[in-house]
């Protein structure tokens, strides 16, 4: 009896929690992030349709078939029952992730169209950097014996190699709004990850590795970047900023970055 | 559903003093069934740092194998033969020629010590030729193996020596024989991981 | 054959042969019972504690320091302690409690008396698995007595963090050695575990004790003995080429160009994606270790108490086999956003929700178990229906991440979190609280305190949903798992009063189990004397004295006529139908 009651109550005010709006994504700020929150919303009806009326199921035979002293169905299954419900599953779960694949593809299997913003990131305890080609358009070569965090070359930019001269190289990430960006994920020490919210992506950065991760965002803003990935002592703290900028503003502020360097 | 049948057949055997007492088909099967789910386990063990060694091959731009000393192939013929000879004691068993079967059997453990010592000249030819664990990811496999192999190895030399020390004292009662037959069998199976691992490097490593 | 009869049949006098280094069966499964018992509440008080520091990271707590002088420095507990404290959680929870209870506690005690054997087949086999694991449990505590603690790495050691040492932080150098070295003899003792329980359910069935007349527990154990031996034989070699990486220099799962503290490491070639997926492909499986002997005794236990079969006996079976097998082909799911393959994440994807399938049917199967039946709400059957309710809610939330496209954002989140604690944390345990009131007349021949039991099954019921539903919505927030506290992100500063909540919740839960350990205790030495079937039920552990004498059937010989779950038969005096009774 109680029993049945308890497992109403929390059904009803499971519901309640993932129905309500009191806790729930941030804004999405890209069209994966949208895409992603309607199947999120598809998955939601689906699963809590099913958990709905199973804990209802759940609390009804309690309630309703409790010991009388009389004798309960003698049965030992039913073989049609048992393979409507095997399908049923079946076609839900696997329709679920059919629909689900598109929004992966989104991320992981379409090339990005279009003119490419590309920045390379690397991530070590407990710092992320992100690196722009500059004016020439070319990310200078990489040699890791030249990593030197106090004098700012946290990736080893080769002093020999001239494409990396005017390469700029920041703790934070600004993209500019509306244009695709690609964004090259690495990792000096232990496996971290990119993660930002609105975006709705999330990538390790694992070292030996060379992941390539696009996203477009639309909104300009300044969101946060999250290692989720635990990588050591200070994984809490290992944050970033990512800023969607106007792409005037943007241009201006690589401008202005390169001026800075040739200043040097 | 099953639960509607009933059980035809034998009766059951009369009660015997002092309960069941252990069956001795019963245990044999459980030890020759445990001997296989064991197999189960080793090949599982195995088929990890070979694929291991897949991954690692097919990913690293550092390949390098190491040369296979020769003794190997000694060590090969010696834990061959070491398995024939071990099955042809246990056929002189189930003919009951005792005098013989332990003949065999102590042919078979001598040549399953000698294998062991090969092991270890392999072992130390290569260290002195420089190679070590860390060398390369040749030498990473090839000791990895090698050592996992050599102690499954001890592990059957102990039990071959346990059933020689029995036969010696003509102790090989029936329950012995489950032994010897469930160490044999283990035998041959470490003969063919060997096999398995020395064509590996041969063409692998 | 006379001697060995002799030497098989005759309880051992001493007391060390009788109840330290026993090969009975009964008593390594009381040994495994208290082990675990031991570990639950050992890393019940590690959750505390993280909870604790979760809500008031700068509280300052006198005690910590005496526990910990390095860690918590003032009695302030430092990010490193809070990570090696859920390290240690993690691992003692899953490889201690959920691996060790239901498998080897409960599976050791009744798998041999449910199939009419009189004991294990290796019972050498079995005293020296208990003491490997005691083992291994003994060098997992050591961790946290050595030099920079116990290792902070998590539960899944991902490389190369848990490869280089102590560069990589405190309790990655030594206190991990003795991790991977306490894994490896866990690994060892379950392999042994494994080949008894398979050979035992093969070979020591008595006559009439067909496969589909075991019960649904015997299955369970037998097919999670099948995992075990797989995915352990896996984890050790993880282990040994981990413990390689680490002291003699190779290079498995550590790659070049490695910067680690501004020194460049001599290191190339290696693949940290490796470790995933050998410690995955061990992982995956490691899940069905602990939930499928729960869903064992679910099934039993509500047949049991709703005085009805159980509903499709063999799609159960089937379900289970089912389980067992898709258990090893879906571990990719771990590894959505590793960097594995794109490609590969679909095909794992589709994997992951087929084996939602065979979840689906078990649930569907015990909900129609109880349709039309006569419900005894015994304290046990609580814990089944409770059992069944935690299945379906931590279920669910699989559906959501066994989809690559949403594990995009909700991947270590405390939404994951929340999910394994669901289905393989309460749910298993909820699982084992349900096997301890439904088996503990046989283990100890006295019967629990129901009242007691009641109240300690209500006040867990609510407690384990306040603690683990509010983690769901925290992770569609967005909250990363294993940070040591929030004060770098402002949205989860927010949050606060929600995991204020959780942690109020589970000191309460945490407070709560004391009515358990209580009843327990208290049960075994004044509990009402056991009759040899106080549940009615059928199976053969019933048909003998409580507590099952030495050799278990007295030397009787059975055959066992029915099937294990006829309950309400029409046309007979009582309800139910022993396994035994004649046909």
């Amino acid at each position: 009896m109680l029993l049945a009651l308890l497992i109403w109550v929390f059904t009803v005010v499971i519901v309640w929690m993932f129905a309500g709006d009191y806790w729930t994504f941030p804004e999405a700020i890209n069209e994966h992030g949208r895409q992603y929150d309607q199947h999120f919303a598809t998955t939601l009806y689906i699963t809590g349709a099913i958990f709905f009326v199973s804990q209802i199921a759940l609390g009804w035979t309690i309630f309703k078939y409790r010991d009388n002293g009389g004798r309960a169905t003698y049965s030992h299954g039913n073989n049609k029952l048992e393979v409507l419900w095997t399908s049923a599953a079946a076609v839900l779960f696997i329709g679920a992730v059919l629909l689900s694949t598109r929004i992966w593809a989104g991320v992981h299997l379409t090339p990005p169209q279009g003119e490419v913003v590309e920045i390379e990131a690397v991530a070590k305890q407990f710092l992320f950097n992100f690196r722009y080609a500059g004016a020439d358009g070319k990310f200078g070569k990489l040699d890791i014996k030249q990593i030197n965090d106090a004098a700012g070359n946290p990736f080893g930019i080769d002093e020999k190699d001239p494409a990396g001269k005017d390469d700029v190289v920041n703790s934070n990430i600004r993209v500019p709004k509306g244009k695709p960006v690609r964004l090259i994920l690495r990792s000096r020490d232990v496996i971290h990850n990119f993660f930002v919210r609105e975006l709705r992506v999330k990538q390790d950065m694992v070292p030996g590795m060379v992941i390539p991760l696009h996203f477009q965002a639309d909104k300009v803003g300044k969101y946060d970047v999250a290692c989720s990935e635990l990588c050591g002592l200070g994984h809490h703290q290992m944050r970033a900023e990512l800023e969607v900028m106007e792409p005037a503003d943007f241009e201006k502020w690589l401008q202005e970055e390169d001026a800075k360097l040739k200043a040097q | 559903m099953t639960t509607s049948q009933t059980i035809k057949g034998t009766p059951p055997p009369p009660v015997q003093e002092g309960g069941w007492g252990p069956d001795p088909g019963k245990q044999r099967r459980a030890s020759l069934t445990g001997m296989y789910v064991l197999f189960a386990a080793i090949t599982m063990l195995f088929a990890a740092f070979t694929s291991a060694l897949v991954v690692r091959r097919g990913l690293g731009d550092d390949w390098s194998g190491i040369p296979v000393p020769g003794i190997l192939w000694v060590s090969s013929a010696l834990i061959a033969l070491s398995s024939v000879a071990l099955e042809i004691a246990r056929r002189r068993l189930l003919e009951g020629e005792r005098e013989r079967f332990t003949v065999w059997w102590t042919a078979g453990t001598m040549l399953g010590l000698l294998f062991l010592g090969g092991q270890t000249a392999a072992w130390r030819q290569l260290l002195a030729q420089g190679v070590y664990v860390s060398t390369s990811p040749g030498g990473s496999f090839f000791y990895l193996f090698t050592v996992a192999h050599a102690v499954h190895v001890v592990g059957g030399v102990v039990a071959l020596l346990y059933i020689e020390y029995q036969a010696l004292r003509l102790r090989l009662g029936p329950g012995k024989r489950t032994a010897v037959e469930v160490s044999r069998l283990y035998w041959h199976f470490l003969a063919g991981l060997w096999i398995y691992l020395i064509l590996l490097f041969q063409f692998w490593g | 054959m006379a001697s060995h009869a002799t030497h098989v049949h005759t309880p051992p006098s001493g007391f060390i042969r009788k109840y330290v280094f026993s090969l009975d069966h009964k008593v390594i499964g009381k040994q495994y019972y208290f082990l675990a018992l031991f570990s639950v509440f050992l890393g019940m008080f590690l959750s505390v504690l993280m909870r604790f520091h979760m809500t008031y990271p700068d509280a300052k707590v006198s005690w910590f320091e005496s526990l910990w002088p390095v860690g918590a420095p003032g009695g302030v507990m430092t990010p490193e302690l809070y990570l090696s404290l859920m390290t240690m959680h993690g691992t003692i929870m899953v490889f201690f409690v959920l691996t060790t209870a239901p498998q080897a506690g409960f599976g050791n005690f009744f798998l041999p008396i449910q199939i009419g054997a009189e004991d294990m087949a290796f019972p050498v086999l079995n005293m020296l698995s208990f003491w490997t694991t005691f083992l291994a449990l003994l060098v997992m505590c050591a961790a946290f007595f050595v030099e920079g603690g116990a290792p902070l790495g998590g539960w899944t050691a991902y490389a190369p963090l848990s490869a280089l040492g102590e560069s990589a932080g405190p309790g990655q150098g030594m206190g991990m050695n003795l991790w991977i070295l306490s894994i490896a003899l866990f690994c060892g003792a379950s392999l042994m575990g494994a080949i008894n329980f398979i050979a035992t359910t093969i070979d020591l069935r008595v006559p009439g004790m067909t496969l589909m007349r075991m019960p649904l527990t015997c299955w369970a154990w037998f097919v999670t003995a099948i995992l075990s031996l797989l995915g352990f034989a896996v984890l050790l070699s993880a282990g040994i080429l981990l413990l390689m990486d680490r002291t003699a220099g190779s290079s498995f799962f550590l790659p070049a160009g490695l910067v680690v503290n501004d020194q460049i490491l001599d290191h190339r070639g290696g693949s940290p994606l490796l470790w995933q997926h050998l410690f995955w492909f061990f992982g995956h499986p490691e899940v069905y270790i602990a939930i499928l002997p729960g869903m064992g005794l679910a099934s039993n236990v509500l047949s049991v108490f709703a005085r009805k079969p159980i509903f499709g006996y063999k799609a159960m079976v089937y379900a289970i086999l089912a389980i067992g097998f898709l258990g090893f082909v879906v571990w990719g799911h771990h590894m959505f956003i590793s960097g594995m393959n794109p490609y590969t994440s679909i095909a794992f994807s589709i994997m992951t929700m087929a084996i939602g399938v065979p979840s689906a049917i078990k649930t569907f199967n015990w909900v129609g178990t109880l349709w039309g039946a006569q419900i005894r709400l015994t304290t046990a059957m609580l814990f089944a229906l409770g059992f069944v309710s935690l299945f379906v809610s931590g279920g669910i939330s699989g559906i959501f991440l066994g989809q690559p496209g949403l594990d995009l954002y909700l991947h270590d989140t405390y939404f994951v979190v929340g999910h394994f604690h669901m289905i393989m944390g309460v749910a298993a345990i909820f699982g084992m609280f349900s096997g301890t009131f439904f088996w503990f007349p046989k283990m100890f021949g006295r019967m629990m305190n129901e009242t007691l039991g009641k109240i300690h099954f209500y006040l867990t019921f609510i407690g384990v949903y306040a603690i683990f539903t509010p983690m769901h919505v925290l992770g569609i927030v967005g909250n990363p798992r294993r940070y040591a506290d929030y004060k770098t992100f402002e949205f989860m500063g927010q949050l606060l009063n929600v995991h204020t909540f959780m942690t109020h919740a589970a000191i309460f839960t945490a407070v709560v189990q004391v009515l358990f350990v209580i009843n327990l205790f208290w049960s075994m030495k004044k509990g009402a004397k056991a009759p040899d079937n106080p549940w009615e039920a059928t199976s053969l552990e019933w048909s003998i004295p409580s507590p099952p004498p030495f050799d278990n059937f007295g030397g009787k010989h059975l055959t066992v006529q029915h099937g294990p779950y006829e309950y309400a038969v029409p046309g007979k005096e009582k309800d139910h139908v022993m396994q035994v009774d004649p046909a």
